[in-house]
């Protein structure tokens, strides 16, 4: 078993109006200094077996198909490490 | 013409749009989400509403809908297709469109009678308008801003195929974009809702009609 984040992230030229909403709430709560806010998405996928690299591949397909739209977003792929047995 | 409607889970506007179809003339279908073909329709509408609770993005999991194989295949065999608002989103997100719409800029669900500009009166479904032609239609979305990069936007006026313009910017589209076509200009896709101003009796007026008379006029790329 493994689990594969992907990042998904508003490509830096697209407009983020809940990444505007978040900057504009913090001074509001006392938080100074906040000069940007993008606000994206996390993916956590548990991939069952080991993970070669074929199956890694597949996640990347997953991420351009599904879990990112390419026109907007960008997306980034890791693999977190195994959990240890019996954590 | 026969023109098929399909409804998802979280289509809203798929009974306008059928009443909408009905009123130009034509006989409307209801085409379900699961279904594999289109019922011998002749043309198609992707209705308005949150398909999908929106989940992910607008659109995104509509778009691999078992029925949407079917619609993308007709689509490029130069099938008429409709999409409105979460309809355009879709078929932005299935690349029979480019670019995609994302939240509005001032952050607001907008709910409005918004004036347009039809630009493209040769495409399937906005035959029955001249071009320059102003039209005042609704527009209710969260997330109806149109983006794409530079080089596709520069495209799309170079060839033409902005059918839409908003007069006034009321959600941050680029360029004021409210509807683009494909290159065969079969597809169209249309933020603003034309299936809720075809009748005195609500919204505000009957300008939307010609998006629905449009249809089969001059033998204009029926299928």
């Amino acid at each position: 078993m493994a689990r594969v984040v992907v990042d998904v992230m508003p490509k830096p030229e697209i407009l983020d109006p809940q990444g505007k909403a978040v900057l504009g709430a913090l001074p509001r709560l006392g938080f100074e200094g906040v000069t940007d806010v993008r606000q994206g998405k996390r993916f956590e996928l548990e991939i069952d077996g080991e993970l070669t690299p074929a199956r890694l591949a597949e996640v990347e397909q997953m991420a351009e198909t599904l879990l990112s739209n390419p026109v907007i977003e960008d997306y980034a792929v890791r693999v977190l490490a195994e959990p240890e047995v019996g954590a | 013409m026969k023109v098929g409607v399909i409804t998802f889970p979280g289509s809203l506007d798929d009974v306008d749009a059928r009443r909408a179809a009905r009123v130009a003339g034509h006989e409307a279908v209801a085409v379900w989400h699961g279904d594999d073909t289109l019922s011998g329709v002749d043309a198609v509408i992707l209705p308005g509403g949150f398909s999908y609770g929106d989940y992910l993005r607008c659109g995104a999991i509509a778009r691999f809908a078992p029925v949407m194989a079917a619609v993308v295949d007709a689509a490029k065999g130069g099938m008429p297709v409709l999409g409105i608002c979460n309809g355009f989103q879709i078929l932005c997100e299935s690349h029979l469109l480019p670019g995609a719409l994302i939240r509005n800029d001032h952050r607001k669900f907008g709910c409005l009678d918004q004036r347009l500009v039809i630009e493209n009166d040769r495409t399937a479904w906005t035959s029955s308008y001249d071009a320059g032609q102003e039209v005042t239609i609704v527009l209710k979305n969260g997330e109806g801003s149109f983006v794409a990069d530079e080089r596709t936007l520069d495209m799309l006026e170079a060839e033409g195929r902005v059918v839409a313009r908003y007069v006034g910017n009321p959600n941050g589209s680029q360029r004021a974009i409210a509807g683009v076509t494909n290159e065969a200009g079969n597809v169209v896709g249309l933020m603003p809702h034309p299936e809720h101003a075809i009748e005195d009796l609500c919204g505000p007026g009957t300008d939307g009609l010609g998006f629905f008379t449009s249809l089969g006029a001059a033998g204009l790329l029926s299928a």
